[in-house]
């Protein structure tokens, strides 16, 4: 088990170009499940193929259980990765596959064929060792994946995109499986993806990338409910927060934080607000309603509300409402620097 | 009246001789293209500078036609203005006269015309070893470099088998224009010292035409075909299994 690090790690593809990774500072704790969360081209990959060793960082170093592993090959760094596509060896039986990172290490035969059965049994592919990778499912080419991930025990377990190229429904089911396996294994874990649900439901922390910096680092409850810039606060939540611009600030508030006004306590302190109601999405379980904020300070601004299917209330389209946020809820963020400051009083 | 000439072909010594040089000649030179074909594209699939005229050069032997690259060669090795053997004497490696009979001595003149043939047949098969190389996915040899397999284990292991239906394509190949061709033996030594570099073509050439013998040259052809199809049967099954991986 292993801790990582990075200081100041800078990857640039092209000199004078905008970095792919810049200037990143990370620190995993031991045995953690760490989410590296972005939009496509964020750089949360590069990082992982810097670590994985895959990739030469342009500067900055990488440290890997108190190791400066900068200059070692990925074979030297003893870790695990498990690929987007997974790359699985075709040519190879499943048996074949799980043994190869053994078979690199010279492990005499008879233990390769213990290890191979203990990995393929602790998830669950012990009858498919004879198949060959093509002859499988997509769930069981990731099980494979990951039985020739853990098989060597390794210090560090680097997954890129793992569930991204399964279907919805068995998405769900992997990614509670995966994360129980990791629970189990206790291995420190490093995690790239771009689906915000998996982030949160499976990272100790998460780290949230932007343009190849790092934006925010916390636990899911800490970047959802604290987001420290704008970019953190719209790029997570469903839909995203309301940012709303007044007397010199960006305001912010979640769309499950927006009320009709008879919904919140008399004795709350509440920002009272006329919305009027545009168009809903029935979603089943929720409903979003969309509208446009009128007179007060966001007057003509945009803003949604998200509330369960189970309030009685209903809200006629073009008619405006009574609606309140808790004043606690609402989140400040400079206008220039689109980070967060202190909140204020709004006019 | 027809088969005579077959049992006829089959108790000439020339012939067996010439039968047993078109393996020799075919298996040698292929063995020699593979193992070539392979180092070449190893290094032509990273990028360095000047990578598209070196691709070029490596082109030019199969572009251009084989007798005129062949009379070159047949003037390389020639027994009296052979630049090697220039070479050799100002080395000091050989003197002046006792220089080696490239072509006149029968043990070199097969070894020259192997590697003359080699020289021709390796940018196809360069070329095709590359496409298979660029085909196989990034990530493959990423994850066997962090599952902690060196380079040869990589190649070895990895990466060509998973070429090998591609490697087969190439060979069998080479195999058909190796066995069937004789420009490269005319030209630079007509199966000559004594018949020592004969192959079933040039000898079906050389008794068939030059002869006159025309059923004798044609039954020694004909002995080419089961070879030949034995050879298409096996490279149409690889190239379905390739089309299956």
């Amino acid at each position: 088990m292993a801790v990582v690090q990075t200081r100041g790690l800078t990857k640039l593809f092209a000199k004078g170009q905008v970095g792919a990774v810049v200037d990143v500072d990370l620190e995993s704790r031991e045995g953690e499940f760490l989410v590296l969360l972005g939009p496509s081209g964020s750089g949360k990959t590069t990082l992982l193929r810097m670590i994985a060793g895959l990739e030469e960082p342009t500067s900055g170093e990488i440290w890997i259980g108190g190791v400066l592993v900068n200059d070692l090959t990925p074979r030297q760094r003893r870790i695990a990765m498990v690929f987007q596509s997974y790359a699985l060896y075709p040519h190879l039986t499943v048996l074949g596959n799980i043994e190869f990172p053994l078979k690199a290490r010279r492990m005499p035969k008879e233990e390769r064929r213990r290890k191979a059965q203990w990995a393929a049994d602790l998830l669950g592919i012990g009858r498919l060792l004879g198949r060959k990778p093509r002859e499988l499912s997509g769930g069981e080419r990731q099980r494979v994946a990951l039985a020739r991930a853990i098989v060597r025990e390794p210090s560090l377990f680097l997954l890129d995109e793992p569930l991204s190229n399964l279907d919805a429904k068995l998405r769900a089911s992997a990614r509670e499986e995966l994360e129980q396996f990791q629970k189990k294994i206790g291995t420190t874990t490093i995690y790239v993806t771009h689906d915000q649900v998996e982030a949160m439901a499976m990272g100790d922390r998460v780290v949230v990338m932007n343009q190849g910096a790092v934006r925010q680092i916390g636990t899911p409850a800490d970047v959802y409910d604290e987001p420290q810039d704008t970019f953190v606060a719209a790029f997570l939540g469903s839909p995203p927060m309301n940012l709303l611009e007044a007397a010199g600030v960006i305001v912010g508030f979640r769309p499950e934080h927006f009320h009709p006004s008879a919904a919140l306590p008399a004795d709350e302190p509440v920002l009272k607000l006329a919305f009027r109601a545009k168009h809903e999405e029935y979603l089943g379980a929720e409903r979003i309603l969309y509208g446009v904020l009128e007179g007060g300070p966001f007057d003509g601004e945009k803003a949604v509300a998200r509330m369960s299917s189970t309030l009685a209330a209903r809200f006629a389209p073009d008619v405006v409402h009574d609606f309140a946020v808790a004043k606690k809820d609402l989140k400040f963020f400079d206008r220039e620097k689109e980070t967060r400051t202190e909140p204020r009083a709004l006019a | 009246m027809g088969l005579k000439n077959f049992t006829s072909v089959l108790q000439n010594p020339t012939f067996l001789r010439a039968l047993r040089n078109s393996f020799v000649f075919t298996v040698a030179s292929q063995i020699l293209v593979l193992v070539g074909a392979n180092l070449l594209a190893l290094v032509l699939k990273n990028a360095f500078p000047g990578r598209r005229f070196a691709r070029f050069l490596i082109l030019l032997p199969w572009v251009a036609p084989v007798s005129i690259g062949s009379i070159g060669w047949k003037w390389i090795l020639d027994s009296l203005y052979s630049v090697i053997n220039w070479v050799l004497v100002r080395l000091h490696l050989v003197k002046e006269f006792s220089a080696p009979m490239w072509l006149g001595e029968p043990k070199l003149a097969m070894m020259s015309v192997i590697l003359v043939h080699t020289w021709h047949m390796l940018p196809f098969a360069t070329v095709i070893i590359l496409a298979g190389w660029t085909a196989i996915p990034k990530d493959i040899p990423e994850a066997a470099a962090v599952d902690g397999a060196g380079f040869f284990r990589r190649m070895f292991q990895i990466e060509l088998p998973m070429m090998l239906p591609i490697i087969n394509v190439a060979v069998l190949f080479g195999v058909i224009f190796t066995f069937t061709d004789m420009t490269v033996i005319y030209i630079l030594t007509r199966g000559g010292p004594y018949d020592t570099t004969q192959v079933l073509p040039s000898l079906a050439f050389f008794t068939g035409i030059l002869g006159s013998d025309l059923a004798e040259g044609a039954a020694i052809s004909i002995f080419l075909v089961p070879l030949l199809v034995a050879v298409a049967w096996l490279m149409l099954r690889s190239a379905h299994r390739a089309e299956v991986v």
